[in-house]
């Protein structure tokens, strides 16, 4: 592998300006003759417009334009889409609602925007924003899915009747009804997977420059996926052909999903710009805009069951889910409680039939989208809940039953469209086992009980599905786009390399993790290499990150192009050397002739190709190639993670002890920065556990608006976390890479509230186990047979 | 933010007078609760006048038990003074687990207790320590000054200068801290003066703001430890109640928490 290539512990690259202050975030860049953006929002969660009154706003100082929705529309600025078309079981298309950029008639949630104020300074135009009268008829609002579908729930969207958007499922229901008919035991479970708020440090923003005499636009602005973001913006929303407009996502804090999706922000300030006539419009959302705008993640209500014979194997699972989506569709939220989710219910185990019916309702909420996990964690919990629910139920030992019903071989086609390619579950729970001391769990506990506490174990035997994915299989499954990657590699004349790449870094640190690609390749210090990604103009195209696809999808794409690199560069050295092709080997940072002495630097291979002085016959010049990677299946990361919690029964205060996680993600490039992503992961997975939740009251107001009620988890909250990784290669791609972005928090709620209900000794606990929650569980029964 | 004045008053008798002179003025000391509320265009004062240049008026003072500190001393000021954290150790120790280190250094005793948030850690252990107010213009003791959620006995002008008590006995401070903010979701000072003289400050938890429940002082006083707290009731009725803490769940964390403050002191 070398110091610096694959499988090298290589510092990041990129920390140097991220931890100098010397980052540069869409808004840290300047534009002379920059105006600002506020917008104006809606304070109701569902209301009809009946006036908007700018007569005082227009007048005040430094304002160069408010708009509103009709005159957007007017413009010709296209609707809000969702790329991903999903069905009813019935056969009918989801039933989507109008979502404009700016509201038009209704308002259908806190924060939606009303109107746009362009003014010279952000003081003067928030101060005009405020100045914006509107006048709102105020409409009862439904915030839960499960009152959505009420009978007298207010209607949202007249497409959508009682709110449901689709009625979708997935597997064979008479051939599970039948197992169920059959079965020895039955288990069931209601659970809630609570709603989150994303919370990426760096908050939204978009910088739009107009240049009139061109008719151009360049767009910075905070996004995982640039490319997406301008095709969607010039095809759909109309605001500029693709060739007059430049996206730009430059240095992004964070996204986890909230930042994939092309919001009404940047779509209003690329359309202002041009009728206001200004150079230049930034917008940055502030932490109240975050929590009201940024789209939400999670929030389901499933009853499941799950059938049993007599030697407590899993003969069917059974599913019903109701996912809020939000007052709009947004641009991935369709896929998200459907092919993301109920693909993944077969966890690790081998259930011959799986039935699962999902209902997607509006609500007068922020829309829900992906976050971190994007459906997969919510099949996890539901899974590994109801695992140890089972295991209860039946007396057998939770690993003991998940051990029990484990796929052992490989491929193994489940009931619901997944096809896992390779894994060894046996292998991620031994090693999760004996990192915790599984078999003396029971010693500890009596130690706790004699202090008074009361000590839980909790398991999480995880799968997800990352690398997505093929792109004729999402489209045969309603995707409105394709989800291969490229890359392009860029030799310069001296030897050095640009990696252009269609994925984009928002804090996975691709800059060193792909540089290390081309290090192990030709043995040249990473600091000769450079990957760019993040401009329309640089990139040719990409899919951006998302769903832990830059490791399997993007590197493999740049691991095509190495190949093409190298074997043109093996022809010339081989001309140049005059020796065989097949003879060249490439070694660190020198070409040369296998046997003999004879060699040369890559720097002069790299020269030959430019200067053309010595080129074989026919060959073109330079040394540049490119290449798209489309996967051949999704890729499948598993793992076991184990927590061990004590809860304190005064107080409910629950603290992790210890928590363990081994993980099988394939082929490993910087085992350092894979810990990172598995710690950042557990931190988001943990604060859903036990702090996260986000809130609306019965009139649509979110609660938990800011810091001082959304709990974030923080380094005190956390243990420290004794990761570790088992590997079997992915078959699928020419990595072996299966993704580690996600796996965190996919795995460690359900393992989290495994312990906690094992502490407490029934199940009867929700989402977040904040101490209120887990004390309310206690005092509601059970904690005298807990502490024992 | 709205436009706003700004001011540095040079002593106590300029900080008045210029506060009178303005239309709609404020004080400002660490501006760790003013400020952000500005920022959110909840508060738009129209001048503010900065205390914290006031000669002197940051002091702490400790001749044997007798405390005296200034109202713009820092949160860490208290929390690290060598004297105060001998004679009254759980008043340092209090000052030294509000906000983080950012609002530490930079807010206020003064400007804790004028604010009177329900979730302030300073107002409960005023009250248990039997503290005088000290103001430009008066005196008074603590139970005065502190008039109900957000609300002091101090008029327009009026800004506190110090605050001042006898070091108890013994006492310790303990708190839920609220999961998000880490405010106080329910804290409890419990100061024994001797003399079967004990003073419990509640704070964070019930919705007339900071109080002194007095069934467990008098328990206390009979016997100061933890089982006097048993027959206590602490009324639900009284509680507030939010997303994070129901009614019922803060009277449970008030009876805990004066339970692990009286084994601190004790212990
Ligand atoms: C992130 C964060 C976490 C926090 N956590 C906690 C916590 O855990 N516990 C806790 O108790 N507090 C907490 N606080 C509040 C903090 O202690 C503040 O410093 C304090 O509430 C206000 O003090 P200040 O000096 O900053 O006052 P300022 O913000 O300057 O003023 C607050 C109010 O008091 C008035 N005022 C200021 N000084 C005086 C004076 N001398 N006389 C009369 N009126 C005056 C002002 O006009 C204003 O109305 C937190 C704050 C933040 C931002």
């Amino acid at each position: 592998m070398g110091i610096e290539g694959i499988g090298a512990r290589v510092l990041r690259k990129e920390d140097k300006r991220f931890i100098t202050g010397a980052g540069r975030y869409t808004d840290d860049h300047k534009i002379a003759g920059m105006h600002f953006a506020a917008f104006v929002r809606s304070p109701h969660a569902y209301a009809k417009i009946k006036k908007i009154n700018i007569k005082e706003a227009s007048k005040m100082s430094g304002v160069a334009g408010i708009f509103n929705g009709k005159e957007l529309t007017g413009d010709g600025i296209g609707n809000i889409i969702c790329g991903w078309m999903v069905h009813s079981k019935d056969g009918s298309p989801m039933n989507m609602g109008a979502w404009s950029a700016l509201a038009t008639e209704y308002v259908r949630y806190v924060g939606d925007a009303v109107a746009v104020v362009i003014a010279e300074s952000l003081e003067e135009a928030q101060a005009a924003a405020e100045a914006v009268e509107v006048d709102y008829k105020v409409l009862k609002a439904v915030v839960t899915a499960e009152q959505a579908m009420g009978l007298k729930a207010p209607q949202l969207h007249p497409e959508a009747k009682n709110n449901v958007i689709f009625d979708w499922e997935i597997g064979e229901e008479d051939a599970t009804d039948a197992a169920f008919a059959k079965a020895a035991n039955v288990v069931e479970l209601d659970i809630r997977n609570n709603r989150l708020v994303p919370n990426p440090m760096e908050p939204r923003s978009a910088l739009v420059q107009y240049d009139a005499a061109e008719d151009h636009f360049t767009l910075h602005t905070t996004s995982q996926n640039p490319h997406v973001a301008r095709l969607v913006l010039s095809a759909f929303y109309q605001v500029a052909p693709e060739n007059k407009l430049r996206v730009i996502a430059p240095d992004v804090g964070g996204g986890f999903g909230a930042k994939i999706y092309i919001y009404p922000e940047e779509i209003v300030c690329l359309w202002a710009a041009k009728r206001a006539g200004v150079a230049a419009v930034k917008w940055t959302a502030d932490r109240s805009e975050s929590f009201l705008t940024d789209a939400h993640g999670r929030d389901h209500f499933s009853k499941a069951k799950m059938a049993f014979d007599k030697n407590n194997k899993i003969t069917g699972f059974k599913i019903e889910t109701l996912a809020n989506l939000g007052a709009y569709m947004s641009l991935f939220s369709s896929s998200v409680p459907t092919y993301l989710y109920a693909t993944l219910l077969s966890g690790q185990y081998n259930i011959p039939n799986i039935h699962c019916n999902v209902k997607t309702v509006y609500t007068n909420t922020v829309p829900v989208d992906a976050y971190r996990g994007a459906g997969r964690p919510e099949a996890t919990y539901l899974v590994e809940r109801m695992m140890t629910t089972a295991a209860r139920q039946l007396g057998v030992d939770p690993a003991e039953l998940r051990r029990n019903n484990f796929i052992q071989e490989f491929p193994h086609q489940t009931p619901v469209i997944m096809a896992y390619d390779a894994g060894d579950f046996g292998a991620s729970l031994d090693a999760a086992m004996a990192e915790i001391k599984y078999s003396d769990f029971e010693k500890r506990r009596k130690k706790s009980a004699k202090n008074g506490m009361l000590r839980g174990i909790g398991m999480s035997c995880y799968i997800e599905a990352c690398g997505i994915a093929p792109s004729a299989a999402v489209g045969s499954l309603g995707a409105g786009v394709g989800l291969w990657e490229s890359a392009e590699v860029r030799v310069n004349p001296v030897g050095t390399v640009e990696v252009l790449t269609g994925s984009h870094s928002h804090g996975q640190g691709h800059e060193t993790t792909f540089a290390q690609l081309v290090t192990e390749r030709f043995g040249l210090p990473k600091d000769n290499v450079q990957i760019v990604h993040g401009d329309t103009d640089k990139v040719q195209f990409g899919m951006g990150t998302y769903g832990s696809r830059s490791g399997a999808v993007g590197m493999s794409a740049i691991e095509k192009a190495l190949d093409k690199v190298e074997a043109k560069a093996k022809k010339i050295a081989a001309h140049m050397l005059e020796a065989a092709e097949g003879d060249i080997e490439i070694k660190d940072g020198e070409v040369m002739v296998k046997g003999t002495d004879k060699k040369l630097g890559w720097h002069e291979v790299c020269l030959g190709a430019y200067t053309g002085h010595n080129l074989p016959e026919g060959m073109e010049p330079g040394l540049k190639e490119g290449a798209f990677y489309d996967p051949t299946n999704f890729t499948f990361p598993a793992g076991c993670y184990i927590c061990e919690v004590e809860v304190d029964p005064n107080t409910g205060v629950t603290t992790i002890e210890k928590f363990v996680a081994a993980d099988d993600f394939g082929k490993i490039i910087n085992p350092m920065i894979v810990e990172g992503q598995v710690h950042g992961g557990l931190a988001q997975g943990i604060g859903q556990a036990m702090m996260e939740n986000a809130v609306y009251d019965d009139d649509g107001q979110l609660l938990s608006a800011s810091y001082m009620d959304y709990t974030m988890p923080r380094a005190d909250n956390l243990p420290n976390f004794h990761v570790s990784t088992t590997e079997t290669l992915c078959p699928g791609n020419p990595l072996g890479i299966k993704g580690c972005g996600e796996a965190g928090a996919i795995g460690s709620p359900p393992a989290v509230i495994n312990a906690i209900t094992d502490a407490i000794g029934h199940n009867n606990l929700t989402m977040p186990a904040s101490p209120q929650n887990v004390w309310a569980a206690i005092n509601d029964g059970g904690m005298a047979e807990a502490a024992e | 933010m709205y436009d706003t004045n700004y001011h540095r008053a040079k002593d106590a008798a300029d900080a008045g007078k210029k506060l009178r002179a303005c239309d709609d003025g404020m004080y400002l000391s660490g501006g760790m609760t003013l400020l952000p509320t500005m920022k959110q265009r909840l508060a738009a004062p129209s001048d503010l006048i900065d205390l914290t240049y006031i000669k002197d008026m940051n002091k702490i003072e400790v001749k044997g038990k007798e405390v005296t500190i200034g109202a713009t001393a820092t949160h860490a000021e208290v929390a690290t003074h060598a004297k105060l954290a001998k004679v009254c150790p759980s008043l340092a120790g209090l000052a030294a687990h509000i906000g983080d280190p950012h609002v530490r250094n930079r807010g206020t005793i003064g400007g804790s207790i004028a604010n009177n948030d329900p979730a302030a850690d300073y107002p409960s252990a005023m009250l248990a320590l039997g503290a005088t107010i000290i103001t430009n213009k008066r005196k008074m003791k603590a139970e005065k000054f502190f008039t109900g959620m957000f609300d002091t006995a101090l008029a327009e002008d009026e800004f506190v200068k110090a605050v001042s008590f006898m070091a108890p006995k013994r006492g310790a401070y303990a708190k839920f801290p609220n999961p998000a903010s880490r405010y106080a979701m329910a804290g409890v000072y419990v100061a024994d003066h001797g003399k079967g003289d004990v003073r419990v400050g509640v704070t964070g938890a019930s919705q007339g703001g900071v109080y002194r429940p007095k069934d467990m002082e008098k328990a206390l006083s009979k016997s100061f430890e933890p089982g006097s707290l048993e027959g206590c009731k602490v009324d639900e009725g009284d509680m507030l109640s939010d997303i994070h803490g129901s009614s019922a769940y803060r009277a449970n964390l008030v009876k805990v928490m004066a339970k692990r403050a009286v084994v601190a002191a004790a212990g």
